[in-house]
């Protein structure tokens, strides 16, 4: 057996396919599209070498990518896919399917935008347009991360009090393609952290009939159940990140950075980096909320670290057309204002289609939060981090 | 090569699909998934598409599988049977699992329409499964409307006047995928149908069945009728019964002099517009339609009787 020593410099798709490698996992379905590719086809090869004892198909379509997944963990195999943007939409359906199924599929999102015009740099449209699928979704802020998580997906998924699908979501080229020193786990170390569990699964000897019709006299209750093992999986995820035999700080539902200060900004995935550095280099009044597992929202946390706050600027690096308010952002209003808290909140959209989020541009924005928030400025507004770095 | 059954009692004697189902009375969609479940070999995991199979065995909280039993969506059985498939080789290679044989079911609208590319990736992919598509011409599930496998001149609820075009070649379809085993089958004959399931299975890699399934509620017809249908179907010439193995074709049985073609219309609401005189166009392009392609079966299997003898020396 190789040993792996530490630390290698990886891309964010080298690290999301070491760790499925390393998860021995059985099947692979999937798809190319930009910027995921990288990870399936590493796969592909650590199968024809002979490192990885599992099934690569390469399917026709996304939506075969899932269905074959939810064929596979329904047979009882640990299986894995990535996808990014259109693809995501392409498997739109078969995401609610596998999650109302309770088969435990984790897949990378390699997070891109959506056409039309096309585009294939990074936003979270993707990830958001399936945001109510039911999916366990987690949002990783750098290659090492990515990692972890994947690694930790599969016992969150698999876990009988949750059997439900995880979506590990990493910035597309901003993590997928850049490179980082990972620490990565002995394979032993992974072996012992993701034992193999029973579960339900299509056998002869004890038949199961799955996938069945539903009528309207059970089927509020089935997605009820459904929703609640999402909801209760915040817990779960906890006692995951807990055993997991690596590295473990900032791996929490939510990672908060100068918790006194006050103006919050709340983030999904690596922009959290750029924030922090930027608040940290100039000395701002800053702190960052850097939300890692999306859904099940983390209300509680999320509250604590904003109930002090002047003022709140969620960045949210997608849009919700013609809604009240983006994706982001409205699950904090939400949040606010059943907690009672009449904050001013900020919606921060940026990166739309790639565009870079600079720290010139962070800079000039977290010292007008400031000034907003040390003049008690009590007004929502929407800001659109629209310019463009110089080259 | 498994020795052809010649009696009933042959058959498997536990019943995979329970009665107490929904299904209409005189459905033949549940008559050819019956005779197939009774052929097929155990271990056996089914896959179905969604459409009325589904519908009527698995309502919740009730099921009327015996067997192992997965229902997806209505465009991917064939991408799940892959995923299927795939997982239990490496289950059993790893002493996590064991595989299984793989059955999937799915009509006419999920394998030929919506279905059609999932199913072209699995048959290209070589996934050892037997794939049957049991074909009633149209999307009975929904209420009657055409599907690529409706017949020419037929009535639908999406071709009020009758449909303008020609049903697929799917078994040309799944032949060009160079499967080793691809083959129609009609509950009439049900020898024919158990036999050709029993081969299907024994080739490894996919295996496609073109099963033809009356459908009293969407061809208004006495359900009483829906087996004689079937027999009509081959003995006009509509439905030819045969095979193509590793691409030789065999026609299973031979219809030297065929019925007329308005014996198999009549019984049926869906054709009797075309039995007016005004639609005798129709009612000629129907029979030009169903001439050609025995014609052309006729030529394909004496090719592929050269073909054999070629082989044999």
């Amino acid at each position: 057996m190789q040993r792996l020593h530490a630390p290698v410099l990886l891309s964010g798709n080298d690290a999301v396919a070491l760790a499925v490698k390393q998860s021995d996992v059985d099947v692979v379905a999937a798809y190319p599209i930009t910027p995921q590719t990288t990870i399936v086809e590493k796969l592909s090869k650590y199968v024809a070498d002979g490192e990885l004892r599992a099934r690569f198909i390469s399917v026709e379509s996304e939506h075969s990518a899932l269905s074959a997944c939810v064929g596979a963990a329904a047979a009882g195999a640990r299986c894995f896919t990535a996808t990014s943007s259109q693809g995501l939409a392409l498997m739109h359906e078969v995401m609610y399917i596998a999650a109302g199924m309770r088969v435990p599929v984790v897949m990378a999102v390699a997070n891109r935008t959506l056409s039309a015009p096309i585009n294939i740099h990074c936003d979270h449209s993707d990830i958001m347009g399936s945001r109510d699928s039911g999916w366990v979704q987690i949002f990783c802020e750098n290659v090492q991360e990515a990692y972890s998580r994947v690694i930790q997906a599969f016992r969150l998924a698999e876990d009988s009090r949750v059997q439900l699908p995880v979506a590990v979501n990493l910035d597309g080229f901003t993590l997928s393609h850049c490179y980082e020193a990972v620490q990565p786990l002995e394979d032993e170390d992974v072996r012992g952290y993701l034992p193999r569990r029973r579960r339900v699964v299509l056998d002869y000897e004890s038949p199961v009939t799955m996938g069945g019709l539903s009528l309207p006299n059970t089927y509020f209750e089935i997605k009820l159940e459904q929703a609640r093992a999402l909801e209760s999986s915040k817990h779960v995820f906890r006692e995951v990140v807990k055993a997991y035999p690596g590295e473990k700080d900032g791996l929490d539902v939510v990672d908060v950075y100068n918790p006194g200060a006050s103006v919050k900004a709340v983030c999904l995935g690596s922009t959290a980096g750029t924030l922090r550095h930027v608040a940290k280099t100039y000395g701002f009044d800053v702190g960052v909320v850097n939300v890692k597992l999306f859904r099940p929202f983390p209300r509680e946390e999320v509250l604590a670290a904003l109930s002090e706050a002047g003022l709140v600027a969620v960045f949210d690096r997608a849009l919700s057309p013609g809604a009240a308010a983006n994706p982001l952002t409205s699950d904090v209003k939400a949040l606010l204002y059943d907690a009672g808290l009449r904050k001013p909140v900020w919606t921060v959209v940026y990166g739309l289609g790639g565009r870079d989020l600079t720290t010139a541009v962070v800079r000039k924005l977290l010292e007008e939060l400031v000034e907003a928030a040390y003049a008690g400025r009590q007004e929502a507004r929407t800001v659109y981090l629209r310019e463009v770095a110089a080259w | 090569m498994v020795k052809p059954v010649q009696r009933l009692d042959e058959l498997v004697d536990t019943e995979a699909l329970s009665p107490g189902h929904s299904a209409c009375a005189g459905c033949g969609a549940m008559i050819a998934v019956r005779q197939i479940l009774m052929a097929a070999p155990r271990p056996l995991i089914v896959v179905n598409a969604t459409g009325c199979v589904e519908v009527v065995s698995t309502q919740i909280p009730h099921t009327a599988w015996n067997i192992p039993y997965i229902h997806v969506a209505f465009e991917n059985a064939a991408a799940v049977a892959s995923g299927v498939e795939a997982a239990l080789d490496v289950l059993e290679a790893k002493g996590l699992g064991r595989r299984h044989h793989i059955l999937v079911l799915a009509g006419d609208g999920g394998t030929a329409d919506i279905g059609l590319q999932a199913l072209s990736g699995a048959f290209e992919r070589g996934h050892r499964f037997v794939y049957v598509c049991y074909d009633n011409e149209a999307y009975m599930n929904t209420g009657i409307q055409r599907s690529s496998l409706t017949p020419l001149g037929a009535w639908s609820r999406t071709t009020p006047a009758g449909k303008l075009e020609e049903k697929k070649d799917l078994v040309a379809i799944a032949t060009a995928h160079r499967i080793p085993y691809a083959a129609t089958a009609t509950i009439f004959f049900w020898k024919d149908l158990v036999n050709k399931v029993r081969k299907a299975f024994t080739f490894d890699g996919p295996s496609f069945i073109h099963v033809y399934a009356p459908c009293n509620r969407g061809w208004y017809f006495n359900p009483a009728e829906t087996v004689r249908l079937s027999k009509l179907a081959v003995e006009t010439r509509y439905f030819p019964l045969y095979e193509v193995e590793r691409g030789v074709y065999r026609i299973n049985y031979f219809v030297a002099t065929p019925k007329p073609l308005e014996m198999f219309l009549k019984p049926q609401g869906r054709f009797q517009h075309l039995l007016k005189p005004e639609n005798s166009h129709l009612m000629e392009a129907l029979k030009q339609s169903v001439d050609r392609r025995w014609e052309e079966l006729v030529v394909l299997s004496q090719r592929g009787k050269q073909a054999y003898a070629a082989m044999q020396g």
